[in-house]
């Protein structure tokens, strides 16, 4: 008798649309509830005694950052099912993860930027944690700009997962250079320190709401990638019939 | 009654704003990008079930 | 294996000069961006000295971009591409043969200009020497990350700018690493061995995985 496991069992697409038909509704409530908690809780707290009330930005702007980060790994893991475990749905999954990871980049960076402004004074500030989420920003750029300019899309799907995989294994170095850079040209003053716990919980539940979010997101956007093969699928065979039909080669 | 955002209200309020919208659009999209598909997808199948009846 | 590697080498290195035009290319266009630099931040020249190693780490980087391309580029036009493939040389030497090549010819020449750009530059006569050391052992990096991004592109439209959209990043522990050395010595901070010590392990890095990661790409391409 032969179980399976369940990344076996969703090689199957048909299989992945019938359970992330259920799955997805019960997500995203849980999404939107645990969002909307964290962020209530987190309009309740009091004022910052540094930052004032602008502290409330980091309740958006760590989990973005957070996500951003995740995504890449997310697409890293399917890269590597993709090339070494040919798993059917693991191209699916990246092509899916990139663009909502991107929004989570771009949302952390602006958010990073409006929390800035008030705390230091300018709208950008080149510390090292801004700087990766940037540099992080363009390799998410990189990812969509190779497969989109590539029309074969297995090919497509490889030569990308190639970019993945040589930009997580770079990743650790660019973090590390990029923290070493900012030691050099910021002298101490950075506002760190301990987080007070009030904060602490909705920070929390905003993550994890968050992160869901991102889940449902994801899973969106793998349902509609298969629906989108399978359309191109149907296409091409009924392009091929008529073209037979007409007594012409394909 | 909006509690009292301090004198840095503004750029609260545009996060949230930003971050709303910003999701708001992946969201729509996500959808509206899904109903297409399935539409284009029913109509493929439709044509072929016809031509099997034929 | 190594003969084969060898000879590898110094064919690439045999078509890079008699094609000169695009060593020279490189070379003319890391001068004239050099150039453009006071032209556009004012010809002070403290300010100046004090962020040429910055400028000219930088304007190396744009112009080794230019050439990346022709890396894989011409052999696969022709189709020796193909023929090395499935040669006897692993398809990772090759990329690593080819890389290298692309070093010698375009690295090293941009390396030996950047001293002469530093007289434009006002640039500290103790960074010199670090200057140059620092790019001899910090392109290698360029050549080897870069002819991925090569790889990548091979078939792809618009090739050119997207080599640098896929690079640039990677390029940036180098830069941030190459410009360290030289600028902790020219303020004399110190930390300029660690920063020096940390670049060549980068570079030393990337002469495995660029190779492993290009031929990866070069594989999915040439069926």
């Amino acid at each position: 008798m032969q179980t399976q496991t369940i990344t076996q069992k969703l090689a199957n697409p048909t299989f992945f649309m019938n359970l992330s038909a259920k799955i997805l509704p019960w997500l995203s409530s849980f999404a939107a509830i645990l969002i909307i908690y964290g962020l209530t809780l987190g309009f309740a707290t009091p004022p910052d005694y540094q930052q004032g009330q602008t502290v409330k930005i980091m309740f958006i702007h760590v989990p973005a950052a957070w996500l951003s980060m995740m995504a890449y790994g997310l697409i890293a893991v399917s890269s590597f099912g993709l090339l070494v475990f040919r798993h059917p749905l693991a191209d699916v999954s990246a092509k899916a993860a990139a663009p909502i990871g991107a929004v989570f980049t771009l949302i952390a960076l602006v958010t990073g930027s409006l929390w800035g402004k008030p705390t230091w004074g300018t709208y950008w500030q080149w510390d090292a944690r801004m700087t990766s989420v940037l540099i992080l920003f363009f390799l998410y750029l990189g990812l969509m700009a190779l497969r989109s300019s590539i029309e074969e899309e297995s090919l497509a799907s490889k030569l990308t997962a190639v970019l993945a995989l040589t930009g997580i294994v770079i990743l650790p170095v660019i973090k590390f250079s990029v923290n070493w850079w900012n030691t050099l040209h910021q002298p101490a003053g950075v506002l760190k320190g301990g987080l007070d716990p009030v904060f602490l919980k909705p920070l929390l539940f905003s993550a994890v709401g968050f992160s869901l979010l991102f889940f449902a997101l994801h899973m969106k956007g793998m349902r509609n990638e298969i629906i989108r093969r399978r359309v191109k699928a149907r296409q091409l065979k009924e392009v091929d019939r008529a073209a037979r039909a007409h007594g012409v080669e394909a | 009654m909006i509690p009292d955002m301090g004198p840095h209200a503004a750029f609260i309020w545009m996060s949230y704003a930003i971050m709303t919208g910003v999701l708001a659009a992946l969201i729509a999209w996500l959808i509206l990008d899904g109903r297409k598909q399935s539409r284009l997808l029913a109509a493929l199948e439709a044509r072929s079930a016809k031509r099997s009846d034929k | 294996m190594m003969q084969s590697f060898l000879a590898l080498v110094r064919r690439d290195l045999g078509l890079a000069v008699r094609e000169g035009g695009a060593v020279g290319t490189a070379l003319g266009f890391y001068l004239i961006v050099v150039t453009m630099l006071p032209l556009g931040l004012g010809p002070d020249l403290k300010q100046l000295g004090r962020i040429a190693p910055g400028m000219l780490w930088i304007a190396l980087l744009l112009a080794a971009l230019l050439s990346l391309a022709r890396i894989f580029e011409s052999d696969d036009e022709d189709g020796s591409l193909d023929v090395l493939a499935t040669g006897s040389l692993p398809l990772e030497a090759v990329a690593a043969a080819k890389s290298l090549a692309h070093w010698i010819s375009t690295g090293i020449p941009l390396t030996l200009l950047a001293p002469l750009l530093g007289l434009l530059l006002n640039l500290d006569l103790d960074a010199y020497l670090p200057l140059v050391a620092t790019m001899l052992v910090g392109t290698p990096a360029i050549s080897f990350l870069g002819a991925v991004g090569a790889a990548l592109t091979l078939k792809a439209r618009r090739g050119g700018l997207l080599i640098a959209l896929l690079v640039l990043p990677l390029f940036i522990p180098t830069l941030i690493f190459g410009i360290s050395a030289v600028t902790s010595i020219m303020l004399d901070t110190g930390g300029s061995r660690a920063a020096f010590l940390i670049l060549s392990a980068i570079s030393l890095g990337s002469l495995v995985i660029g190779p492993i990661a290009s031929a990866a790409a070069l594989r999915l391409q040439l069926q």
